[in-house]
């Protein structure tokens, strides 16, 4: 278990020293946010309808550009090599890497979407959900990730390839996530869907690291 | 004195050397070619001239002769690869490798013309061309995996090492693909039930179900004869490229 959380620990000091490659990724979330009206017009009507969708999307696509730290700088400079010589279940090391990868790259999206919440005209009930259903949708998003991620980690430009791969298998969680929100017609049916987006992601994360871990050791001649 | 000869190896042992499985199943090209030629035959027959018009649909029920084969080998052809995946990845055998590249841009095709001639017949029936309902959703999403898949093998250089890690994506994938399919179908369906394959039996009479199956081993012979071919293209492509290297190092050592 130390070696568990040493490795999140190690993360999370990389992350938070190495620059401001975290704040940078929040800036592209709400850009993205502020980029939604001028596209679609000012209506707050029409935005507070498309909010839900939009911050979904807006996480969705700051998560894929995220991705690509996960491995490739720890597989440049060798630390990969090393963390396959521990103690740990290599399985294991990228499960603590997963969640230090949601930690900096998912919470502070978390932290920073009241700011789209009042971009976007969305009222108090609608952002209560939208943070839950973000909160329990993420982790799958970090975990299905990774699986990509480490796919590409041999790849030298493997910058690009992650995303396209990974997003049409994030396709339940989008679909889940909105629908945990549930603001369109219709009965509703944000219940379920948030139990099923639950369901995903704890599955996700219970066989990802292994699916990760795999594809890193066969990627290795 | 006989001579002791090396005793006689399974086929699954000889068909792991590339060019014995070429020469083993070079054999099989040609009668796969006429069976599927032959069934085609019988097929657009029965499909243009031995077939009702659709008391509802008219003519262009006919385009259903294209497009249910195509959709069932757009899930076939990705269970093929998932197959090949684990012959990569638990037996390692070399053909696996060039059975799963083979497959991939076979199965995209053969999503493509789904989507393709669902939406030709979407357009008279249903109204429009496109509609976000669950199974064209989903054969969609298939379509982007294959895609995906096609861009990996074309990022690696290293096809050995790339084959185990397109094995771990296929199966991932594989996990997923029912997973995208429930989700899709909750989301949203227009798309009419499954009705082929059903408990109480098919629900379209014999007149069109005949043409269908016809079609249906058709388009499936037409694949596997395809899919022998390309992996054949991909064995003698393997085969040039270290020629190639080979020569490459001898003229830099010369």
């Amino acid at each position: 278990m130390t070696g568990f959380l040493a490795v999140i620990g190690r993360e999370l000091h990389l992350a938070l020293r190495g620059g401001g490659d975290v704040l940078t990724l929040v800036l592209f979330f709400v850009i993205i946010g502020v980029v939604v009206p001028f596209a679609v017009g000012p209506d707050q009507a029409l935005l507070a309808r498309l909010a839900p969708g939009v911050v979904w999307i807006a996480a969705f696509l700051a998560m894929l550009l995220g991705l690509d730290r996960l491995f490739r700088a720890d597989n440049e400079d060798g630390t990969l090599i090393l963390l396959r010589q521990a103690d740990l279940p290599f399985a294991a090391i990228v499960a603590a890497k997963v969640m230090a990868h949601w930690l900096v790259s998912a919470l502070p999206l978390i932290v920073a979407s009241p700011m789209l919440a009042v971009l976007l005209a969305m009222d108090l009930e609608a952002f209560g959900r939208t943070v839950l259903s973000l909160l329990v949708g993420t982790p799958a998003l970090a975990a299905f990730g990774a699986v990509g991620a480490a796919i590409t980690v041999s790849i030298r430009r493997g910058g690009l390839i992650a995303p396209v791969l990974i997003a049409p298998l994030c396709v339940p969680v989008l679909i889940f996530g909105v629908g945990a929100i549930a603001t369109g017609p219709g009965p509703d049916q944000s219940g379920p869907a948030l139990l099923f987006l639950a369901a995903l992601s704890l599955m996700a994360l219970a066989l990802a690291p292994f699916a990760a871990a795999f594809a890193i050791t066969s990627g290795e001649d | 004195m006989t001579i002791e000869t090396a005793p006689k190896q399974s086929w699954w042992n000889r068909i792991a050397h590339p060019g014995q499985f070429v020469a083993m199943t070079q054999r099989l090209l040609w009668p796969l070619t006429i069976i599927t030629a032959l069934l085609f035959v019988v097929g657009l027959w029965f499909a243009f001239f031995n077939s009702p018009e659709d008391y509802q649909m008219g003519d262009t029920v006919r385009i259903m002769y294209v497009h249910v084969p195509s959709a069932w080998l757009s899930q076939f052809v990705y269970a093929v690869m998932a197959v090949s995946a684990l012959g990569t990845l638990v037996w390692r055998h070399p053909m696996a490798d060039v059975s799963m590249k083979a497959a991939a841009p076979l199965g995209a095709t053969f999503t493509v013309l789904a989507l393709f001639t669902g939406s030709l017949w979407g357009r008279p029936t249903w109204g429009t061309f496109w509609e976000w309902d669950g199974r064209m959703t989903s054969t969609l999403v298939l379509l982007f995996i294959y895609l995906g898949i096609i861009a990996l093998w074309r990022a690696f250089d290293d096809q050995l090492r790339a084959a185990r890690v397109i094995a771990v994506f296929t199966l991932v994938g594989a996990v997923n693909i029912p997973i995208i399919k429930f989700s899709v179908d909750w989301w949203s369906t227009l798309h009419q039930p499954a009705s082929v394959f059903r408990a109480d039996g098919p629900t379209m009479p014999g007149s069109i179900l005949t043409p269908l199956f016809v079609m249906f081993f058709a388009f499936t012979f037409l694949f596997l004869t395809l899919h022998l071919k390309a992996m054949h293209t991909e064995v003698r492509r393997r085969k040039l490229m270290a020629l190639e290297r080979q020569a490459v190092q001898a003229g830099v050592s010369a």
